[in-house]
């Protein structure tokens, strides 16, 4: 085991040891913590996760054996949420992925580093790479060759994983042309509004970002979307590849220092999370961290701008409606009420509340397709909730979240009575856009 | 270190029929090492029964091979009740949850012991119906754990704690037997009560696998009011003096003064940080009464040099009020990340004396000690801020433990109000029992436990054993 040569108070450094004393162990975490209660066992509890952190830092067990239980954390951090002494568990999880990450650099198989180099460093990080992407779903799906090639079970030599998600990616729409420069004049009552698209999302869900920024228009703001901008790290920030998510942070901050926006505004949970914490990226001496600091406090979710808005409804959607908070938007963000404010004042609408509705989808990030399996067992126990009460449309605000309650809505066999919108889709529905 | 663990553990599976439920890898063994108290002890094995049947094979093993059996819930415990302190197999209970029947017509509750114990109440308010006790740990506990350790909360002042509601058990003994104690009935004289001999045994007699609660009608509304003193002492005289008006709280909860400060600090309700106590009291019943009493309640209060008497005029404004006890832990937390809660409790009557002892503790050992909790029934929460990397510090901390548990006893208190004794207080059972009273109770365990297999080192000091709130 390599852990023999790892010296100890390296380790004890470059874990968030400190951190972990802030937990009393007094267990108000383990009702949120959907790993917990999917698996049953304390390892896979934010309490035990911590403990075991703990105990590597202090040389009492290997990094080893902390591994399995780290790598099979969502990261939704609803713990952070319950708990009454305010642990900082997205930074003592950060922390151990990265050591591990570290560690296993060296014994990954070369399969695996390519893998990983394509998707971080490359796919994920290269807006040609990905707009070639959202081009080739685009014509994948209009010519209809997924169905083809469904039929054919070429895409049964796919991991199982993904060829489950490729079923259920919904049509894709390329992204319209935007604004991309500032006007050169400002009206008074105008918001200006730095419009980040995200890379999954502007691939995906573009029209979700189109309707974004037509809705923040209709409701009177200036909306630019800058092409300087790129992928926000989140995903190679969870995955320990800090050096690249502190590298992408710093070209986000520079340029929309560039430009004088009264807010970020993006409609993606998850990204929106790393963006409000860019600053956590950096250590707090780091010149950059204040620039950091500075970045976060301008970045919003779309739903806290367009509920400050004069929205033009004009149709009645007259359905029964659940909403699934995306978990960084509730636990990282701290938006809880603005989507939900919105959803029930859209005409029409018959609000069900969801069971549990704050437990996560199982989706988190790439969660599911890397641990698919796991994943499978929370999204079921999060189906379980919506049996008794089924909705007509369910409302997420995250592409993840998404994609995994399609999945859901499938496993279950509900596609033809379940649609899943994000919350822009529904309001821009109302809204006859 | 037993050298049969290899082959227990394969009887234990074949038993089980799962292996997913028999946990033998160091990421779990370290993860059922702890609870909410003090110490790291690592067991052999986890199992996480679901049905009796399994417990009885374990027992059957544990008792073949002599190796300690220690159940466990979801390991909320501040006493050190499930430290599996001689190693062995660590029963965990959580998986258990399976069954929560409610009775209507008889009032009762029929539950598995790895129920969460909230959940129940949940239940039986469908029925119009409460299961009072209201651990603040509740929505995270087992009803096996809070039977194990008769736990206690602040309804207890009103309705009593855990063991005022068991009316029977299932439990499996050491030999392995399956037996049936108390039943459904409110009277029950038959023989020995032994349900009540093994609720708050903290799990060194017997096993617990099922348990039938006593339920009650639920009170129909309830009405807070916060009361402001200039005299801590006066909070004490104002407990009495409410009861002795013919009003019986459902809770009368306490801050003192470090703790509004440290609230005030984190938070920034709009506490007034100038007064030395606030009591918080909550009425339940029917609304025509209690705002009768209510009235009576601020006269009483009032009567004993209260400052002032805040009403809450709906449940929101209760909330707010409520907001305020609730966020003592987290705010004091902020202080030091180490916290010794205790919770010795005396007659009502030498409340005011024992925050005078307290606050000498706290002078004499320069700690920082707040005090809040269950003041209506005597069980204060005196509770210690520390930091446990800080030797000295824990030295003093732990010298001013134990002059707390002193002062308790001689003021014709008890060590323990609802924790239980666990790991942590078996030093001073003898203070508190004598010679006589401990050798009593140790008998019982022994003919019930003959090879001490269950849950051994708890409750009875090993010889030599100190007090210690450390870690390592």
């Amino acid at each position: 085991m390599c852990c023999a040569m790892i010296d100890e108070k390296e380790l004890r450094g470059k874990l968030a040891y400190d951190e972990t004393f802030s937990c009393v162990q007094c267990g108000y975490c383990l009702p949120a913590c959907p790993t917990y209660i999917s698996f049953g066992k304390e390892a896979h509890s934010p309490r035990g996760r911590i403990n075991l952190v703990k105990l590597a830092a202090e040389g009492k067990i290997s990094i080893h054996d902390m591994a399995n239980p780290i790598d099979l954390c969502l990261g939704c951090r609803a713990c952070e949420t319950v708990c009454p002494t305010n642990v900082e568990y997205g930074k003592i999880l950060t922390s151990a992925v990265n050591v591990l990450a570290e560690y296993r650099e060296k014994d990954r198989s070369r399969k695996e580093k390519v893998l990983r180099d394509v998707v971080f460093h490359r796919a994920l990080t290269n807006k040609n790479v990905l707009k070639l992407m959202g081009k080739g779903l685009y014509y994948f799906k209009k010519t209809k060759m997924d169905k083809v090639l469904r039929k054919s079970k070429i895409l049964n030599i796919m991991p199982q994983a993904i060829g489950r998600m490729e079923s259920i990616t919904p049509a894709v729409k390329l992204p319209l042309n935007r604004q991309n420069a500032l006007s050169a004049e400002k009206t008074r009552s105008q918001l200006r509004i730095g419009y980040f698209s995200g890379c999954v999302m502007d691939t995906i869900f573009a029209n979700v970002n189109d309707l974004a920024i037509k809705l923040l228009e209709i409701g009177g703001c200036e909306v630019v979307t800058i092409k300087e901008q790129g992928c926000c790290g989140a995903l190679q920030h969870h995955s320990g590849e800090r050096e690249l998510a502190v590298n992408l942070a710093k070209k986000n901050i520079e340029a929309f220092e560039k430009y004088e926006f009264d807010y970020i505004v993006n409609a993606i949970g998850g990204c929106g999370a790393a963006l409000v914490e860019y600053h956590h990226f950096f250590d707090e001496n780091d010149i950059w961290f204040e620039r950091a600091k500075r970045f976060s406090a301008l970045n919003k979710d779309i739903s806290v701008i367009l509920s400050k808005l004069d929205l033009p409804f004009t149709k009645s959607i007259n359905k029964n409606v659940s909403y699934q908070p995306s978990c960084h938007l509730t636990n990282v963000q701290k938006v809880i009420d603005e989507p939900l404010k919105i959803l029930k004042s859209i005409p029409g609408i018959t609000y069900i509340p969801m069971k549990q509705k704050d437990m996560c989808c199982g989706s988190a990030g790439i969660y599911n397709i890397v641990h698919h399996e796991e994943s499978m067992l929370i999204l079921d126990d999060k189906m379980a909730h919506l049996k008794n009460n089924i909705p007509e449309v369910i409302v997420t605000t995250n592409p993840g979240c998404h994609l995994q309650m399609l999945l859901g809505v499938e496993r279950e066999g509900l596609s033809d009575h379940v649609k899943v919108v994000h919350l822009v889709e529904i309001i821009a529905e109302a809204c006859e856009i | 270190m037993n050298g049969h663990i290899e082959v227990i553990v394969e009887k234990l599976i074949e038993a089980f029929g799962d292996s997913s439920r028999v946990l033998t890898e160091v990421q779990d063994l370290y993860s059922y090492s702890f609870d909410a108290s003090f110490g790291i002890y690592k067991p052999e094995i986890i199992c996480q029964p679901i049905a009796t049947d399994e417990v009885v094979e374990l027992i059957k093993l544990a008792a073949q091979y002599k190796i300690p059996v220690v159940a466990r819930g979801t390991g909320t415990s501040l006493s050190g009740g499930p430290l599996p302190v001689k190693g062995g197999i660590v029963v965990d209970f959580s998986l258990w949850d399976t069954k929560l029947e409610i009775h209507p017509d008889d009032l009762i509750a029929v539950v598995s012991p790895g129920v969460i114990t909230s959940k129940i109440n949940d239940k039986a308010i469908e029925f119009g119906l409460m299961y009072p006790p209201d651990p603040s740990s509740a929505h995270v506990s087992t009803i096996g754990g809070n039977l194990a350790e008769n736990a206690g909360g602040p309804r207890g002042l009103k309705y009593g704690v855990t063991k005022d509601y068991v009316l029977g058990l299932e439990v499996v003994t050491a030999e392995g037997k399956v037996i049936r104690t108390g039943g459904r009935t409110m009277k029950n004289v038959t023989g020995y009560d032994l349900t009540k001999l093994i609720v708050g045994s903290e799990g060194t007699l017997c096993i617990i696998t099922e348990a039938t609660l006593r339920l009650v009608p639920r009170p129909l509304a309830t009405k807070t009011a916060m009361v402001l003193f200039d005299e801590i002492v006066d909070s004490g005289h104002a407990i009495s003096k409410v009861l002795r008006s013919g009003i019986m709280p459902a809770k009368m909860e306490i801050m003192d003064r470090h703790s509004i400060i440290a609230v005030e600090e984190y938070a920034s309700l709009g506490l007034p940080i100038d007064v030395e106590a606030i009591l918080l009291i909550e009425l339940d019943g029917h609304h025509q009464a209690i705002n009768e009493e209510m009235i009576r309640v601020e006269e009483a209060c009032m009567s004993v040099n209260a400052r002032s008497v805040i009403v809450a005029k709906d449940d929101r404004e209760a909330e707010q009020l409520w907001q305020a006890r609730r966020l003592v832990s987290p705010a004091i937390v902020k202080i030091k990340p180490t916290k010794i809660s205790e919770d010795a409790t005396v007659p009502r009557s030498k409340i005011p004396e024992m925050f005078q002892r307290l606050k000498e503790i706290r002078e004499k050992y320069n700690v920082h000690l707040v005090v809040f909790g269950h003041a209506g029934d005597g069980n204060l929460h005196p509770n210690i801020i520390a930091d446990q990397r800080d030797e000295e510090e824990m030295h003093r901390v732990e010298q001013a433990v134990e002059e707390i548990f002193e002062a308790a006893v001689s003021l014709g208190g008890t060590l323990s109000g609802e924790h239980g004794i666990g790991l942590m207080k078996s030093p001073f059972m003898e203070m508190e029992l004598g010679k006589d009273g401990l050798h009593m109770m140790k008998l019982i365990k022994d003919a019930w436990d003959p090879q001490n297999i269950l849950n051994p080192g708890k409750i009875f000091p090993e010889p030599g054993q100190r007090f210690v709130l450390r870690n390592d």
